[in-house]
């Protein structure tokens, strides 16, 4: 930008420093290079521990090989992640117990049921709230409030409370996953819902526009951009109430309790390849939301 | 509304004329309607008669609003008098419900005439969500008492007061522990680091177009994961909740600084370029200010995450006091109480940390669009 300011012609060195991609991967390879230094670091002093017990000697080159190939490391390297995931995940059949493929589609159908859930009741709040006065008034400040309180501290008691109505598996994490990602929607579809200026809204009026018109051709696709972005923030946190869903039941099932699991026998290679499956999830889930806006915007003639 | 007799109210008072005709208890062997006790019947009698005056003046002004809400609160103590005297199954006393589902009606219509005097009177306007929770919290009581809901499954509010006045010392141990210890010190150090890190990434563009795409990745990842091995490298104590919190929190506190520090017009800067202002002094003096509406919405926003965070962060490990062990424990002991107990202290802390956080952002953003006038 800047050299298109100056009017000289950007060289490639100028056009790498200035652009997106340059930064973006030296950030990215300073992380790489903490990680193995901090793997090497962090694990050191259980090696040295170990080497100064069998009384071996050792040199530093020792100290950063086995660093990075203990099988119960405090930080793993990447390499080993990898090779983690690829044994989970490729040489593993889909429905083995072992393959994480199995457990991700565990905690992916109970966020995508939370999800739909979601967003279904936080568009159902927002239509009352922007139609009705007194739902703002009554209604309005409970759903922030709902929000200030940790409902995930809830997720027990949910669970128990939805298993001994006889409610079990799937559903009480999809509704923990709802109570987490509704809020998001019912704020960003109120706001949408009330984006119509006045202009606007005086010239339905003077098309004689009925209230129903007003909603449905005004309202609602002058919402839609503000529902999408909402959709992004509510999937993956959609996604956290899943995850922490599994945690307090004890559930042999999902990334979560593969994080549980994980923690309870000190496997720390499992935990992070699991931590990596699950953002992987994330990032893909809200690329979908991403591209779902896409196609809808297009389909109603904005431009994308 | 002058002019126009108020359904709303008729099918009220409908709902708690019929009632007089069916039982609301057992008394010994035998079904009782209103008058088992003059107390019970006079109130409900009471409450039908104050919303018949208010449905032949059909006046609604803040005066019938309150007189509309004595009738609910002299209303919704007829019920209660009648569960706590009676054998109610529940499932027999008909009435009883029939009464209640009348009183959801009348409650409506307080609130919403409240609603209408409150654009002119700001107390008011406090009543309207207030008369909400506590109608919730009145049919949560009236639904697990009158159901005879076993306590296991849900106690009654009036069961979770008596836990949190029986457990004192212990919520304020949990209290302590989690809140004091672990969340205001990770939500201090996660957002401290999340604003310097941005003013740092500000002065250097090159980090900026770094981070910022690293960031909004992360926003998709479920932070909360790395609870258990923050908890293996920190150890059991309150430092690995501290530092669960300090992740979560200091992206949101990045982008939003950045994104606010980005928000200055050109014209300001360019003014401030005029008075031949130094970079640190356009910052002070006109960014910081400006970005303050951003800041506040990430603090906000980290007070939820980092309760959240420190209790979920608890499940994986922590010495025998905390509320997210107290919790994980206490159901696993089927003291359902206690866990509501402490969910309660959980959802007044967070509530008033939103609240403060609010007050302080009220005070120092007066200026920003969305606190002038509303249309």
């Amino acid at each position: 930008m800047t050299d298109q300011q100056t009017g000289t012609k950007p060289s490639h060195w100028g056009r790498l420093y200035n652009g997106q991609i340059l930064p973006v991967v030296t950030v990215i390879l300073a992380i790489i290079v903490i990680w193995y230094a901090g793997a090497v670091y962090m694990n050191s002093e259980r090696l040295i521990d170990g080497y100064e017990r069998s009384k071996t000697d050792w040199e530093f080159s020792d100290l950063v090989e086995d660093s990075w190939s203990m099988e119960r490391p405090i930080l793993p390297a990447p390499q080993q992640i990898i090779e983690e995931l690829d044994n989970t995940i490729i040489d593993k059949k889909i429905t083995s117990k072992r393959s994480l493929v199995f457990h991700a589609w565990i905690t992916l159908s109970s966020t995508l049921l939370g999800f739909a859930f979601g967003t279904l009741l936080g568009i159902v709040l927002a239509v009352g709230i922007v139609h009705v006065k007194t739902l703002d008034r009554s209604l309005m400040p409970w759903v922030i409030a709902s929000q200030t309180i940790p409902i995930l501290a809830i997720a027990p008691m949910i669970i128990v409370v939805l298993g001994h109505l006889g409610l079990t598996g799937l559903v009480p994490k999809a509704i923990i996953s709802m109570y987490l990602c509704f809020f998001p929607i019912t704020i960003g579809m109120v706001k949408g819902l009330r984006s119509p200026d006045i202009l606007q809204l005086d010239l339905m009026k003077t098309y004689s526009a009925s209230n129903n018109d007003v909603f449905w051709k005004l309202r609602i696709p002058a919402s839609i951009p503000y529902l999408f972005t909402s959709l992004k923030v509510a999937v993956a946190i959609s996604l956290v109430g899943a995850i922490v869903a599994e945690l307090p039941t004890g559930a042999v099932q999902g990334l979560g309790a593969r994080l549980l699991a994980g923690s309870y026998y000190g496997q720390t290679i499992q935990i992070w390849s699991a931590l990596v499956v699950a953002s992987v999830l994330g990032m893909v889930l809200v690329w979908a939301v991403g591209i779902a806006e896409k196609l809808t915007l297009r389909r109603m003639g904005g431009q994308s | 509304m002058a002019g126009r007799y108020d359904p709303v109210l008729i099918i009220f008072m409908g709902f708690s004329l019929v009632s007089f005709w069916f039982p609301v208890g057992h008394d010994g062997n035998d079904s009782v309607t209103w008058w088992f006790d003059i107390r019970a019947g006079a109130l409900v009698a009471a409450s039908v008669l104050i919303a018949g005056i208010q449905l032949y003046f059909r006046v609604t002004n803040l005066t019938f609003a309150l007189f509309v809400t004595l009738a609910l609160i002299l209303g919704v103590m007829a019920p209660l008098l009648a569960i706590d005297t009676l054998r109610t199954d529940g499932y027999e006393a008909i009435g009883l419900w029939i009464y209640v589902a009348g009183l959801g009606f009348l409650a409506w219509r307080a609130m919403a005439m409240l609603s209408k005097a409150a654009e002119f009177n700001r107390l008011i306007s406090f009543a309207v969500p207030a008369l909400f929770g506590l109608w919730l919290l009145y049919l949560w009581q009236v639904v697990t008492t009158g159901f005879g809901v076993p306590s296991v499954l849900l106690p009654s509010p009036g069961q979770i007061g008596d836990a949190i006045a029986a457990n004192g010392e212990t919520l304020y141990a949990d209290f302590y522990q989690t809140v004091i210890k672990s969340v205001l010190s990770g939500f201090v150090f996660g957002c401290g680091s999340g604003f310097l890190v941005a003013i740092l990434v500000d002065r250097i563009p090159f980090m900026q177009r770094g981070l910022l795409p690293l960031g909004s990745l992360v926003s998709a990842v479920p932070i909360v994961g790395i609870a258990p091995i923050m908890v293996m490298w920190f150890g059991f104590d309150w430092e690995s909740k501290a530092a669960v919190i300090v992740v979560m929190t200091f992206f949101p506190m990045l982008i939003n600084t950045l994104a606010g520090l980005q928000a200055t017009g050109k014209i300001e800067k360019d003014l401030m370029r005029s008075y031949a202002a130094g970079y640190w002094q356009t910052l002070f003096f006109v960014r910081l200010p400006n970005a303050l509406p951003f800041i506040f919405n990430a603090l906000k926003i980290n007070s939820t995450l980092a309760m959240i965070g420190a209790i979920v962060a608890e499940f994986f490990g922590t010495p025998i006091v905390g509320m997210g062990f107290r919790i994980s424990t206490e159901v696993g002991r089927m003291n359902v109480d206690i866990v509501w107990a402490t969910i309660a202290v959980a959802a007044v802390v967070g509530s008033v940390f939103y609240g403060l956080l609010a007050l302080f952002e009220k005070r120092l953003t007066f200026w920003h669009a969305s606190y002038r006038r509303a249309r």
